[in-house]
């Protein structure tokens, strides 16, 4: 079956997404990707969707999904590379992408990534 | 004015629906369309010829470049032989849907497009037709 890949690097997940998708495949990411938070541990998954011409209502819910997922397994998702007529488009549709992370670009989403990371590490109580 | 040139895509399955947005992508630039006037096209393309697959049992996108005298414009029309749509109103609802969708495809669409037509009865499947203008 048709898969996006997901890269590990460390205690994050990343996810480049280059192919138009069809639904399944975005159904298929999404599974992947809880079931790799679960099973690697990951802390971050960093979702670059600068390759995509489109974000339309489904495409839309699997990223407020996995991120919604994501927050629930104890990892912080942020989606980056967005093109601005997507964005345009996609508020237009009526999805504001409510609670769901956002960067400029790869660069600044791993550097929003690392410091909610030691943000999160730090807040953390020191017993248990 | 007759329109210049009409096309058919045959809308069945979900990787129909890749098709057809790509499908759309094209026309809209050839037509001189701008990247958000494309990009909105083809999500309003995705939306309904998802609603073709998922609601209508399959069906069909016709596209045609068509121009009324002063400017032209980009028409799309999303064709199934489903159950229909028994209360439009409702279906034109943000937020409310018949399945597991968000319910923005039908109000989202109309959103994007400038003009936005539905025909549909019980039993005798829908027909929407967006078309925006340049």
């Amino acid at each position: 079956m048709e898969r996006i890949p997901i890269l590990r690097m460390g205690n994050l997940l990343l996810v480049t997404i280059q192919v138009d998708m069809h639904d399944q495949l975005a159904r298929v990411l999404q599974d992947d990707l809880t079931s790799q938070i679960e099973k690697t541990g990951a802390k971050g998954v960093l979702i670059d969707i600068s390759a995509l011409d489109l974000v339309d209502s489904f495409i839309g819910r699997m990223i407020a999904n996995v991120s919604a997922m994501s927050r629930i397994l104890d990892a912080q998702t942020v989606v980056v590379g967005m093109r601005p007529a997507v964005a345009i488009t996609l508020v237009e549709l009526g999805l504001d992408l409510a609670g769901v992370d956002t960067a400029l670009d790869v660069e600044r989403g791993m550097k929003r990534l690392r410091s909610r990371l030691a943000a999160a590490s730090h807040d953390a109580p020191d017993t248990n | 004015m007759p329109p210049t040139q009409t096309d058919t895509v045959s809308i069945r399955t979900e990787q129909d629906v890749v098709v057809a947005r790509q499908h759309a992508r094209r026309l809209a630039l050839e037509a001189g369309f701008g990247i958000v006037d494309q990009t909105k096209i083809v999500t309003a393309a995705s939306e309904l010829a998802r609603n073709v697959v998922v609601y209508g049992q399959g069906g069909l996108m016709r596209s045609e470049i068509v121009a009324d005298g002063r400017r032209h414009g980009l028409r799309l029309a999303f064709v199934d032989e489903g159950p229909g749509i028994p209360d439009l109103k409702l279906a034109l609802t943000d937020g409310w849907t018949s399945g597991k969708g968000l319910g923005l495809g039908l109000s989202g669409a109309k959103r994007l497009m400038h003009d936005f037509e539905i025909e549909t009865a019980p039993g005798q499947g829908t027909r929407v037709t967006i078309t925006r203008w340049k």
